[in-house]
């Protein structure tokens, strides 16, 4: 079964790409990609407290729903959220782990309420002020692919827009040398139904591995293996230089997400 | 909604391995609880723990998912007739039209917490396998791969509702047209991290979990796995026991503390009607998110009381099980079956009255009666709500 879904407004956050309207012109290939170190902005959607509590992570989702949101004129607050991240706020499960094997053992409440997949959720829902649904999952290199689907279907169930998060940023030693991630990258989408003003998209589960090396502009490669939600540059890259087509977004070893790019 | 019917569902925790123990010890109000007497937990709490699981392994080509979570998820995938169901649904829809959504909030971090014991002198970690054991996707992958299942896989996250909420995006992928089936369900197993955690909040009981008790204090974690399989209903299900409705809401207001009032809840619950098509007098239960804790089991009780009253018998089942965390959804929605087939309605365990304080109808003692259609709840940190309505399909 296809889903059809419109991309109303988008956000991206990665080194070197600092929100759609600058990134544009180099995901598209017609600017030249400067990487350049990204900090993860603070978060001023939320009061001061929870601010100073939100890790690099959930800053980046933030940031790049904020700007997605904005993009697409819907208000905040009307919208369902999907977030994906395979490594979620790295800092926070290695510092508990941590505290966890020290002689007391005692770890900080703070840091365990954010040690869930669903902070970066739960700070959205408090930035905005939201108390519509939200889903949190993971998906290791695939999770781009896996939350872009589910978040396609449930635009496609509820005939309603929802707004599509996914983030990562590397984690922390030693855990990172088990899982190297290499570059932090963010993306958002608000997604609606039928079309809308940033292009359409076409999408079905395709039982069939994507190509490991896709084609992307120069030097944006490194970025695309470093970071699993950065597996998502094909589909900016061609949505940046309106070029149609389909491609194959990594989601299983077996299986992957075709995606066209519509008019 | 459009309903589904669960075709197969099973369940493994503290109070049994497959829902004919589950029933027994709902039954004979025995609970699964034990001090805990795993190393490096905080003291004199008691644990829901599966022992049986803990000497199980996964199949030989499966063998690097091995991990407490692996091995938990093995077991109750064995029980109940489980796997036959679900090889009886390939033949009907091709293993590539069935999705795996299943919740977990800590995977298989027991293995890291371990390693994380044996670092080097420079600090790094000893080899193992991160990506099928610690990572949110392994426990959907072991499953779809143990299945031989070729559709999507979605590793559900939210917290203490991650179980809950794997029914009802399931459901939204069958209602898209992604999938014709999806197994869904739950494994969290216990771990450092969330034992420590909830000590650090000050939420664990001293004793056994005493949900709804007026002198409750606090949360014993367990462990469990649950699983089911949905699929589309026809005419010939009329009676057969399905996911009728489902809803979910967000809090926007703390991300450890439930809104005071409940609103959240209440939003979740009305969804969940909504979905169903049904008025709330249409439930005869209502199986609480009930955690022990003293602003959870208050605040729910108030938002079960503004949409029930008193009239709906109501209850939690974690004396029996403990808070398994990202498995108590699908373990209640579990639960939920055996009620509905069994006609029982369990009280809360180990209190002769509940909190006079609460206005909703909290049961003590279990009742032998007709139940067509269970409301399950779940609250989790980060402000989800999800509920879930369990019932014979009209």
């Amino acid at each position: 079964m296809t889903l059809l879904v419109g991309i109303a407004g988008i956000g991206l956050l990665g080194p070197g790409l600092a929100g759609w309207a600058q990134a544009a012109p180099v995901l598209a290939g017609q600017a030249p990609y400067a990487p350049a170190p990204l900090t993860p902005p603070a978060p001023t959607l939320l009061p001061p407290t929870e601010r100073r509590r939100t890790g690099p992570s959930v800053r980046l989702a933030l940031a790049v729903a904020a700007e997605a949101v904005q993009d697409s004129g819907a208000p905040p607050e009307e919208l369902d959220t999907v977030f994906a991240s395979s490594n979620g706020e790295g800092q926070v499960i290695t510092s508990i782990l941590e505290a966890l094997h020290t002689p007391d053992g005692a770890i900080s409440p703070t840091q365990f309420h954010n040690s869930v997949h669903n902070a970066a959720a739960g700070y959205w829902g408090i930035a905005v002020g939201s108390s519509r649904p939200s889903v949190s999952l993971g998906g290791y290199d695939g999770v781009f692919a896996t939350g872009l689907l589910h978040a396609a279907a449930q635009v496609v169930a509820g005939g309603e827009k929802v707004l599509f998060v996914a983030h990562d940023v590397p984690l922390p030693p030693p855990l990172g040398a088990l899982r190297p991630t290499s570059e932090s990258f963010a993306l958002a989408l608000v997604l609606a139904p039928g079309g809308a003003r940033r292009g359409a998209l076409r999408i079905e589960p395709c039982e069939l591995p994507a190509p490991a090396a896709p084609t992307l502009p120069p030097g944006l490669g490194t970025l695309h293996d470093g970071n699993p939600v950065a597996r998502a540059l094909p589909l900016l890259s061609a949505l940046a230089a309106g070029r149609h087509g389909g491609m194959l977004l990594p989601m299983l070893d077996d299986a992957s997400l075709s995606v066209t790019v519509l008019g | 909604m459009r309903p589904l019917r669960i075709t197969a569902i099973t369940a493994t925790s503290a109070m049994g391995t497959g829902l004919a123990a589950m029933h027994e010890t709902l039954a004979s109000r025995r609970a699964g609880l034990a001090p805990c007497d795993l190393p490096g937990m905080p003291d004199g709490v008691w644990v829901g723990r599966v022992r049986e699981a803990e000497a199980l392994q996964p199949p030989a080509p499966l063998a690097a998912f091995a991990c407490r979570n692996t091995r938990l998820a093995e077991l109750a995938l064995r029980q109940d007739g489980f796997m036959e169901a679900v090889a009886a649904a390939v033949a009907r829809h091709g293993a590539g039209r069935i999705a795996v959504v299943l919740g977990t909030s800590t995977s298989g971090i027991e293995e890291t917490e371990q390693a994380w014991a044996r670092r080097g002198q420079d600090g790094a970690l000893p080899p193992y396998d991160f990506a099928r054991t610690h990572d949110l996707h392994a426990l959907p992958r072991y499953v779809r791969a143990r299945l031989g299942l070729r559709g999507p896989c979605i590793p559900i996250s939210t917290a203490c509702t991650s179980g809950a909420r794997a029914f009802l995006d399931a459901a939204t992928l069958i209602a898209a047209g992604v999938a014709d089936a999806a197994i869904v369900g739950g494994a969290d197993t216990l771990c450092r991290l969330t034992l420590h955690g909830f000590a650090s909040l000050e939420l664990l009981a001293k004793g056994p979990t005493r949900p709804c008790a007026e002198d409750r204090d606090g949360i014993s974690i367990g462990e469990a796995a649950a699983f089911a399989l949905l699929e589309r209903a026809g005419p010939e299900d009329a009676g057969r026991i399905g996911l009728l409705g489902v809803g979910a809401s967000s809090d926007g207001h703390h991300m450890s503390s439930p809104h005071p009032e409940g609103l959240g809840a209440v939003t979740a619950m009305r969804a969940a009607l909504d979905s169903a098509g049904i008025a709330p007098a249409a439930i005869d239960y209502v199986n609480m998110h009930g955690t022990g804790t003293r602003a959870n089991d208050a605040m729910e009780d108030r938002a079960i009381a503004r949409l029930f009253g008193d009239a709906v018998p109501c209850s939690s089942t974690k004396g029996w099980t403990g808070h398994t965390l990202g498995a108590s959804g699908a373990l209640e929605a579990a639960v939920a079956a055996v009620c509905i087939q069994a006609g029982l309605v369990p009280g809360c365990l180990g209190l002769a009255r509940p909190d006079p304080s609460f206005v909703s109808g909290v049961v003590v003692e279990n009742r032998a009666t007709r139940v067509d259609r269970a409301l399950s709840n779940s609250f989790g940190f980060g402000g989800s709500n999800c509920a879930l309505v369990i019932g014979r399909i009209p």
